[in-house]
């Protein structure tokens, strides 16, 4: 088995107080954790990605828990998740799927405690410095209009071409103004993940 | 201007395995906390600025002890900057020099030298490398670095981007000679 190389962690919480001149109270808060791996499948065509889906389940505890510690809350405080990955240029695609989608959703869920929802995810390939989008949505009903956002994240020093950048955002909150209807939070049934 | 509107506040903390050499037994960190405020000077000139200055003072406190405690209380290294809006002038960002300098010399219970620094005006996401050196000498060449961060939607044109850096541990791989920090004297700041 092919172990995991992390050169770099890092975490970013932003908070809200204010927007458009109202205070937020309490503020909005988004947390991201961001690991920079090795990509074992940089310059070649390898078939099995196995090792990178097992990557992406280390990284799923790793990076969950740390993103919910730094917003010290309980797991069952989140409201919002979702995950992205950007490749660096001598890795594919399909390696931030690998990572991404097999493995990864179960240990982020017991991070978070149950998350019956789709975890809301984009990639992309690009150089060190590129910004990623991770989108996010409620944890547990993926329908609540008030939670559908983003946080961008970057490194500007990463990815590097044999680089893979993973980034794993929770919140405990939606939007700072949210007014625009749709399915609340207190309306959540949290049977079938949408609603 | 009675006082200080903050509208967002972000804390970056990074933790460096390795940069392609022997991982150290410590990682070294490093952290930033950004405060986007209403610059109260924007759209206009005015002459008088510095009575601003003893309001940040107690948002640079708060905003010390809150990347201290994020670092664990641990730290050998700082630096400090601003990012302008648009509608302000590079001169807003000098604002900072005192109460940002004082706020983390009083956290960190004295440190010696200077807190090096970088301010730029510039639009929402623009990026600013801030400046770390060792908070007790200057010359500790191990220690010379910077972090680059930012915030995506600000500053906008009326705001201000306040940061705070501060590190533990210097360059991941550092060897390329100059003052160690085990031979710190400390008693210019420089040395």
């Amino acid at each position: 088995m092919t172990a995991m190389k992390i050169r770099k962690l890092v975490t970013i919480v932003e908070e809200t107080r204010r927007e458009m001149g109202r205070e937020i109270s309490p503020p909005t808060r988004k947390a991201a954790a961001l690991a920079v791996i090795e990509n074992p499948f940089a310059g070649r065509y390898v078939e099995d990605l196995t090792p990178l889906m097992e990557f992406g389940e280390q990284l799923g505890g790793l990076l969950g828990e740390r993103a919910v510690a730094a917003l010290a809350i309980p797991p069952a405080a989140v409201h919002s998740y979702g995950k992205g990955a950007i490749v660096g240029e001598r890795g594919e695609l399909e390696h931030a799927a690998a990572i991404l989608h097999p493995r990864l959703g179960a240990p982020l869920r017991r991070a978070v405690e149950k998350g019956a929802a789709l975890v809301p995810s984009a990639k992309k390939m690009g150089a060190p410095g590129t910004p990623l989008d991770v989108p996010l949505g409620h944890k547990d009903a993926a329908y609540v209009r008030s939670h559908f956002d983003a946080m961008e994240v970057r490194l500007h020093d990463a990815p590097r071409a044999d680089e893979i950048l993973v980034a794993i955002v929770v919140t405990d909150s939606g939007r700072p103004l949210a007014r625009v209807g749709g399915l609340t939070v207190d309306q959540i049934e949290g049977r079938d993940g949408l609603r | 201007m009675s006082s200080v509107t903050m509208r967002k506040l972000v804390l970056q903390i990074e933790e460096i395995r390795h940069e392609g050499g022997p991982p150290p037994a410590r990682p070294p960190v490093r952290g930033a906390v950004l405060a986007v405020i209403d610059n109260p000077f924007a759209g206009r000139y005015v002459e008088d600025i510095q009575p601003f200055m003893a309001l940040l003072r107690p948002l640079g406190r708060e905003l010390a002890e809150r990347l201290l405690a994020a670092l664990g209380g641990e730290v050998d290294a700082y630096g400090k900057g601003a990012i302008v809006g648009a509608l302000g002038e590079i001169e807003h960002g000098a604002l900072w020099h005192a109460p940002g300098g004082w706020a983390m010399r009083e956290v960190l219970g004295g440190a010696k030298a200077i807190v090096p620094s970088a301010k730029t005006v510039g639009p929402p996401g623009a990026r600013l490398a801030v400046p770390i050196t060792h908070k007790d000498a200057s010359y500790v060449r191990s220690h010379f670095d910077a972090m680059e961060v930012g915030v995506p939607d600000a500053p906008r044109a009326g705001e201000m981007v306040l940061i705070l850096v501060m590190a533990r541990g210097g360059r991941v791989h550092a060897r390329s000679g100059g003052l160690r920090a085990e031979e710190i004297e400390g008693r210019d700041g420089l040395r």
